[in-house]
């Protein structure tokens, strides 16, 4: 379903935002429970909001492209992504955002997979009612999100491995023969840890040391 | 190992632990205990002439007791670096009166009783948690007889009885009578698999630690008579299925069940009762010596670390990665990679492999010699900074300063600030800002959320690191819980303003729940203290004003406690539906009022 405005901004609505919906299908995971469909027709007619689309998979690049030609073509500043976790695709989209010219932090997530199809999953209109609430919660959010800058600071090029049985060896000498400096603490008076103890090792059957 | 010891870029600190980390990804500073050697490494040729001299002797460690060593020793053969070490507590002490043979036998003159610990400072850019396992303690077990019976072992001890530089040289012998067993049986999943005593996860490792031990038996002696005793043998990995059909070949026998007791028959070998669970049968079996497969629990320096950098542990105790299958090395923390069995249990090829997966995202973050930093920190509003103090004295960064004498209005370090928005929450005048989530944008969700059927609903703010992360993980494990839980995410529930709470009660709110990190694993130090005083402050505002205060709950869920979240949800549900239509419009009248008055 798609709803949308002419990018044409009537009198009085030049500093309004424009706001785009997506509302991710992926694949069944969201779509078997929430009437997407009906969640991005009901999100079309909040206020700001210029496109409201339901998307098979938002994370996917066509999908990622659909959004960032809507973002060019219709003049978007705004992103409310309706899919998964923002701890899985926040950085995803923030860079979808840059890419199509926008502040990456004008982007909200409204979690409608692990916090709404996945937990709701016998309630299929309860759970559309309330992928609904948590769009609207997204929108009055992004509404009001401000461009951020991120800053850059200096880094220290080493690293700390604590422990030094066979990880923490692999990665010390892994780390260190790329040119990084590490620190290597180990509470025994020896390295070697739990796997120098051992005879022969599976599957190779050598020794371990 | 050896390439550890001579790598110049490398610095190696043995007899050390991490006792303090301060700062941030990128920029952290290390505090390192190093305990005293008493031996100079550098210079130790561990030629050994210390240990003849030294009159102390005490089981060694490495061996697991099954050998002896002096006060003064090396940990084992091929030990890095190649030092000698000194037990300060067995040793007999320095004055010559007293021993110091050692010092006296030592050509080099590298012992040296002044030795101190030290605390070391180290900055470095990330952290790779690698800090193994720790094996099962079988001695609740009882049934097998490990504490009263001398020829039952555990794997670990047996290893060190077969390796060519163990107690024996590489000899299978039995502790009791020091005869060569004619029969070894194994018993899988000690500690394991067992929802009663032990872990209930699997050790990974046990089974294909098994078959190797029966195979390398077998090479010795192809006569020797072996029996495993299993619940399920995992032999999943690449050539596991080879070398488990290749034990069969060799005739070791393999027996589904694990034994309900063992007895120890006047010779000293073992009576061993069990149900053959293929059969439905009781058998005894007569076995020489019997071999307890450990199971793999975490290390136990695992929770000082934890609470130290603010991770996440998995109800096993494991540590728990920033995602399970896309971020399997790295920490929710910026920085901070695991690798090796500090994770879960693993064999050492996987722990080689997430060993240099950790190196590549260490590297990844660190290549470029700088990091860009989220901008999502907090800004004084000069004008309204009324100069109390209260921002700095609630900041765990201690990111702001401010002069309560001369009244200048506070400052925050960008830099240090790492966001948990505890100064907003806690500031009476508005004056400070919480980019990205500002009083506006929250009460803006609140207000779309309540717009309609407000009564019906459950307002819940979750923390980024735990609360919310365990509301996903309880989306994960497909746990259903009632379907008007609506969720505002904050970075820390220190964010979560006296301000939002009124405000959701006066926009009709039946219920209101606060979650967080459990208090120690806060992500921002100890922000969530705040949150603790400051929901107790507003239920006895609430009290005072007529309101239920069990209305507002506070809850500590963490990012692995899918279950518990579902369960808070269930548990808020039956508190909402306590509240009546009546209830919440007094509530919202009472607040009205008090907002006029």
């Amino acid at each position: 379903m798609e709803q949308s405005m002419p990018l044409t901004r009537r009198k009085g609505e030049e500093n309004r935002p424009r706001i785009g919906v997506y509302v991710c299908h992926c694949g069944l995971n969201i779509a078997q429970t929430v009437d997407c469909g009906k969640v991005a027709g009901e999100a079309a007619l909040l206020e700001d909001v210029v496109v409201s689309k339901d998307i098979g998979y938002a994370c996917s690049e066509p999908g990622q492209q659909e959004i960032k030609n809507d973002i060019l073509e219709q003049g978007l500043d705004r992103i409310v992504v309706a899919s998964c976790s923002p701890r899985l695709h926040e950085p995803t989209f923030r860079q979808m955002l840059i890419s199509a010219g926008l502040n990456p932090y004008l982007l909200e997530m409204a979690n409608l997979r692990e916090q709404c199809s996945w937990v709701h999953m016998q309630e299929p209109e309860a759970a559309t009612r309330k992928a609904l609430d948590l769009v609207k919660m997204s929108v009055s959010r992004v509404r009001q999100l401000e461009p951020l800058e991120e800053e850059v600071l200096p880094l220290t090029r080493r690293t700390l491995v604590i422990g030094g049985g066979v990880a923490g060896i692999q990665a010390a000498l892994d780390l260190a023969d790329n040119g990084f400096d590490v620190v290597l603490v180990e509470k025994r008076p020896s390295i070697g840890g739990t796997m120098a103890q051992l005879d022969k090792t599976f599957p190779t059957m050598d020794c371990s040391i | 190992m050896t390439d550890v010891g001579r790598h110049p870029r490398i610095k190696l600190y043995t007899l050390s632990e991490v006792v303090g980390i301060k700062g941030y990804v990128g920029n952290f500073e290390v505090k390192i205990l190093k305990r005293a050697r008493y031996v100079d490494e550098k210079e130790c040729t561990s030629c050994g002439e210390c240990a003849k001299v030294c009159p102390v002797v005490r089981p060694d460690e490495f061996n697991l007791g099954l050998s002896s060593r002096k006060a003064i020793y090396s940990p084992f053969p091929q030990a890095v670096p190649a030092a000698y070490v000194i037990n300060v507590n067995e040793c007999l002490g320095h004055n010559p009166v007293v021993c110091a043979k050692c010092v006296e036998a030592c050509d080099k003159k590298c012992i040296n009783f002044h030795m101190s610990d030290q605390e070391i400072l180290e900055e470095v850019g990330s952290i790779v948690v690698a800090t193994g396992l720790e094996a099962y303690d079988p001695r609740e077990l009882d049934e097998y007889g490990y504490t009263r019976f001398e020829n039952v072992l555990t794997s670990l001890e047996f290893e060190r009885l077969v390796n060519a530089g163990g107690p024996t040289r590489g000899e299978l012998i039995r502790p009791k009578d020091r005869k060569k067993p004619r029969s070894v049986g194994f018993v899988q999943c000690v500690g394991s698999r067992s929802a009663r005593k032990g872990a209930s996860y699997c050790s990974n490792i046990c089974c294909m630690n098994t078959i190797k031990s029966t195979l390398v038996l077998k090479e010795h002696d192809p006569d020797l008579e072996i029996k495993v005793f299993y619940i399920d043998i995992r032999a999943f990995g690449k050539g596991f299925e080879d070398l488990y059909a290749r034990s069969r070949r060799l005739g070791v026998h393999y027996l589904r069940g694990l034994p309900g007791t063992v007895e120890e028959t006047p010779e000293g070998s073992l009576r061993v009762a069990v149900e053959n669970t293929a059969t439905g049968k009781l058998e005894i079996h007569h076995l020489d010596m019997l071999v307890l497969a450990l199971g793999v629990k975490p290390a136990p320096s695992t929770q000082r670390l934890q609470e130290m950098l603010g991770l996440q542990l998995t109800p096993d105790g494991f540590f728990l990665e920033a995602h399970p299958k896309l971020l399997p090395v790295d920490a929710a923390t910026r920085g901070v990679f695991y690798a090796g069995c500090a994770e879960g249990p693993k064999d050492i090829k996987e722990s080689v492999t997430q060993a240099s997966a950790a190196a590549a995202r260490a590297i990844r973050l660190m290549h470029r010699g700088e990091i860009t930093t989220e901008p999502i920190t907090s800004e004084v509003v000069a004008e309204h900074c009324k100069s109390c103090g209260k921002c700095a004295e609630v900041c765990p960064y201690n990111a702001i300063t401010v002069d309560v004498k001369k009244k200048t209005p506070a400052v925050v370090n960008q830099a240090a600030c790492a966001g948990c928005g505890t100064c907003a929450a806690e500031c009476r005048f508005g004056a400070i800002i919480m980019n990205h989530f500002t009083d506006g944008q929250i009460t803006g969700q609140i207000e779309a959320m309540l717009e309609e059927n407000p009564s019906e609903k459950i307002l819940t703010f979750a923390c980024n690191w735990c609360s919310y992360a365990g509301a996903d993980y309880a989306g994960v494990s497909r746990l259903q819980y009632p379907s008007n839980v609506r969720l505002i995410r904050t970075m820390c529930s220190g964010r979560v303003d006296e301000k939002f709470i009124w405000h959701g009660f006066r926009k009709g709110a039946p219920v209101i729940l606060v979650s967080g990190c459990h208090i120690g694993d806060c992500h921002y130090i100890d922000a969530n203290h705040w949150t603790e005083k400051r929901v107790a402050r507003l239920h006895k505002r609430m009290e005072k004003m007529g309101l239920r205060p069990e209305r507002l709950q506070l809850a500590w869920i963490s990012a692995a406690e899918g279950v518990r979240f579902a369960q808070v949800m269930k548990d808020m549900e039956a508190l909402r539906r306590s509240v009546t239509r009546e209830e919440i419009q007094e509530t919202i009248r009472i607040l009205e009022e008090a907002k006029k008055g």
